[in-house]
């Protein structure tokens, strides 16, 4: 058996086929896969029958691999040698207990007590209140001062904490502190009932709703032989593209507002407000809730509601497109966009940085084009040809890829396929069995991985947010940056807390 | 009587004009915006709250906004509002009354510094070193004053023979004196594109991240302050460019205040049509007129002789 097996996007394995080495040469295996060019998509530990065993998915280029090991106590750190694996072995210490010895800066991730009753790796005692042992990289030196921000934030913003080493306006460093919105997402996922599962999923990040569902109903499919038709196949990939949409005009409307340009900010707001009615009238919810299910969709679309969406798209979309215009040719707009905030694309690979934020440092990953599931197998994809890594950039592709989902909408209105409607049904998942489900929801790479053991229960849900890469893109992109444009960068990068928190 | 009535009329209408401000905003967003009385129903509100102080503080946090408050009024009472003579006039008021300033933002830091808060000891360094390039222009502006009527007070700026006045002789040099002022009102009141009065965020904000910690009656004093301070600058401007002169004290008041409207408008222009400045790019913006008045005084040199 080889090393490392490669797999597809949403099928089924047997779990008995998943390579199962010893930890040296799975790091090395790992590793090798890494340093060319290989990006994780999933890297987590879990109880297999009293054992812990690592599991990792890693992509490279349009190509999935897993491979697994017993998990040793301690363990030689991967991060040491690839920057990829920083947060990843993190949250395997934090939610195991399984140190990574060698780690530069092994600390915990969202604060919680591990799951296995092992020494706490960081060494907090969770009967404290916080702040237990917060460590912050610090900078020393006369002229330095450190300023914190947070968790509690003027504005409508989830919790976070920023801690920044500046020399008078100049970052040297920003360190990023999440978990206060902790809610064992992963553990819940693996007790509550069935039935239960996409309503959950549906919360994992507010704004992503559609995104996480529909990675969670394709894995569950591919575990259960569920069958999905054409038509619900449609309604699933208008739904993420229109969520995708809202998000970017929300996101674009905002980074004005944050440069002090209101007009583009009050339209845009406006806008964003009526793509979001326009997915009520596609799911019944402004926000997507309720309508992707395992095995299809809740909601029938008929000719009515296709003529609705096509009008009020042919409305909309000149609109838009004269906002943008506003916001992209203003010079003052652009004299702040331009070359703020910048990751280089060295940088961009090396953290393996997703989404929107990937695509505008250089790197083309789109797991629509690279891993397609529903529609987007024959779907045209965008490129994007700013890639500068800068505000601007960011900026850029949103404005890019709301006028290509926009298209793609319309294009999938025309087929006439129509979904059947929906009838819940007992599934029974297969066992011993693995998934992995990815999707690119409009903040980049969902993922969720399911384990399920022999009688087919779920063993080990396992979720991933594009946030828990792209944080640290944020991080990177303060560097000798002036203070006073981190909120700028923060809007551009736009990440979710909660589904970082999980 | 007419200098008494006419202070308390402009400190009667300091908080109506930057409801102006807003309502120019709120039409280029497509907004109704805020009812124009929205200041008076904020001071009443913020009257009848009490103040919060952190136990870190000292006295010096409790100065801050009235210090602040009592040099803004002052700088109204040496003014010549609508060609009514002020209050008080005296030889080198002028440098008075922007010491004045300089003493206001002064405690205002001061006050700042002692929260201890790295917000607000960044937004009072950006205060200090913002302030004090526009205080460059300030001053050129007032060297060229002196020089071309020969005198250091406000009220004998704009009266008698050598008068100050945009048809007269100067002109041309005047459009750009008042560019800089221009440009000196918007970084002094902290406006777009050098500080964002409306922004939550406080890593980005100047004299807002200055006065995070004030609240009830210290924050209505402050930001009674600012109104003061904004009408006294858009005064100065309009004296400069009010075409208008008419017998009547009454009709010329309204005059003169329509010129201020349109000034308070002009700036909701300026915020709705431009974004923010960079902070490295502030200073460039600010120095600017110095630069240009600096030229304007060389200029009038020529002309003198």
């Amino acid at each position: 058996m080889a090393n490392i097996m490669h797999i597809q996007n949403n099928e089924r394995f047997n779990r008995a086929n998943i390579p199962h080495l010893g930890f040296d040469s799975f790091r090395k295996e790992l590793l090798d896969l890494a340093a060319k060019g290989g990006q994780i998509v999933q890297f987590f530990a879990y109880e297999d029958q009293g054992t812990y065993k690592l599991l990792a998915v890693m992509r490279q280029i349009n190509k999935l691999f897993v491979t697994g090991c017993n998990a040793p106590d301690n363990f030689e750190s991967l991060t040491a040698d690839s920057e990829k694996f920083h947060m990843f072995e993190r949250e395997i210490g934090e939610q195991y207990g399984l140190k990574a010895e060698g780690h530069p800066w092994l600390k915990m991730v969202r604060y919680h007590k591990n799951y296995t009753g092992k020494k706490d790796v960081f060494g907090n005692d969770y009967s404290e209140d916080i702040p237990g042992k917060y460590p912050y990289f610090t900078v020393e030196g006369e002229t330095v001062h450190e300023v914190a921000v947070g968790p509690v934030h003027a504005g409508i913003i989830e919790p976070g904490h920023f801690r920044f080493q500046c020399c008078g306006e100049r970052v040297f460093h920003l360190e990023i502190q999440l978990g206060y919105q902790h809610r064992g997402v992963e553990k819940l996922l693996q007790t509550v009932p069935f039935k239960r599962l996409p309503i959950i999923a549906e919360t994992i990040a507010g704004d992503t709703t559609i995104g996480h569902s529909l990675c969670q109903a394709q894995a569950i499919e591919a575990l259960a032989d569920l069958k999905v038709d054409e038509g619900a196949s449609i309604v699933r990939t208008i739904a993420l593209e229109m969520e995708r949409i809202a998000n970017h005009i929300g996101d674009l409307g905002a980074l004005s507002l944050d440069v002090a340009f209101n007009p583009p900010a009050a339209y845009f707001g406006r806008i964003r407000g009526e793509y979001l009615n326009l997915s009520q009238i596609l799911g019944g919810n402004r926000f997507g809730r309720g309508l992707v299910r395992p095995g299809g969709v809740t909601h029938v679309m008929g000719d009515e509601q296709k003529q609705l969406l096509r009008d009020k798209l042919a409305e909309l979309t000149p609109e838009v497109e004269h906002v943008n215009d506003l916001i992209f040719s203003a010079p003052s707009v652009r004299g702040r966009f331009d070359g703020t905030g910048t990751v280089t694309y060295a940088n961009a690979e090396k953290i393996g940085l997703v989404g929107y934020a990937g695509r505008a440092c250089g790197l083309p990953y789109d797991a629509r084009v690279t891993f397609p599931t529903e529609c987007y197998g024959d779907l045209p994809a965008n490129q994007n040809k700013k890639i500068d890594g800068d505000v601007c950039s960011r900026a850029t592709v949103r404005r890019e890829e709301i006028m290509h989902s926009t298209v793609l909408i319309n294009t999938l209105l025309d087929r006439s396929e129509e979904a059947a409607s929906y009838i819940p049904q007992e599934v029974e998942l297969a066992p011993d069995s693995f998934v992995v489900s990815i999707n690119e929801g409009w903040r980049g790479e969902v993922s969720h991985c399911l384990l399920t053991d022999a009688k087919g229960d779920i063993l080990r849900y396992k979720v991933k947010d594009p946030s828990f890469h792209n944080w640290t893109g944020l991080a990177l992109s303060l560097r000798d940056t002036g203070i006073s444009d981190f909120p700028l960068c923060n809007k551009s990068f736009n990440l979710s807390y909660c589904g970082f928190d999980i | 009587m007419e200098s008494v009535l006419a202070f308390c009329f402009a400190v009667a209408i300091a908080p109506l004009l930057p409801a102006v401000i807003q309502k120019t905003k709120a039409y280029f967003a497509g907004k109704q915006g805020p009812p124009l009385l929205i200041n008076y129903y904020t001071m009443i509100k913020l009257f009848k709250k009490g103040s919060v102080y952190s136990t870190s503080t000292s006295f010096v946090f409790k100065l801050g906004p009235v210090v602040g408050f009592s040099t803004s009024l002052m700088m109204l009472l040496y003014f010549p509002m609508a060609e009514v003579a002020p209050i008080f006039s005296f030889h080198g008021d002028v440098l008075i009354l922007f010491y004045l300033m300089g003493l206001g933002r002064f405690f205002t830091i001061l006050a700042a510094l002692d929260t201890a808060s790295p917000f607000e000891g960044m937004g009072a360094a950006r205060e200090a070193f913002f302030s004090t390039l526009a205080e460059m222009t300030i001053f050129a502006i007032l060297i060229l004053f002196f020089k071309l009527t020969g005198s250091l007070s406000f009220y004998e700026f704009f009266s008698g023979d050598q008068a100050i006045d945009l048809m007269g002789e100067y002109s041309a040099l005047l459009i750009l004196v008042v560019v800089g002022l221009y440009v000196v009102m918007l970084t002094e009141n902290s406006r777009v594109p050098v500080d964002d009065p409306a922004t939550h965020l406080e890593l980005t904000m100047i004299h807002e991240a200055m006065i995070l910690d004030h609240s009830g009656p210290d924050l209505a004093l402050i930001e009674m302050g600012a109104w003061f301070k904004l009408l006294f600058y858009s005064g100065f401007l309009a004296r400069l460019i009010d075409p208008f002169h008419a017998e009547n004290v009454i009709v010329n008041g309204l005059l003169f205040y329509a010129v201020v409207t349109f000034i308070y408008i002009s700036i909701g222009v300026v915020e709705s049509i431009t974004a923010r400045y960079k902070m490295p790019q502030v200073p460039k913006f600010i120095l600017t007129p110095f630069i240009l008045v600096f030229f304007v005084i060389i200029l009038s040199m020529g002309v003198m002789q």
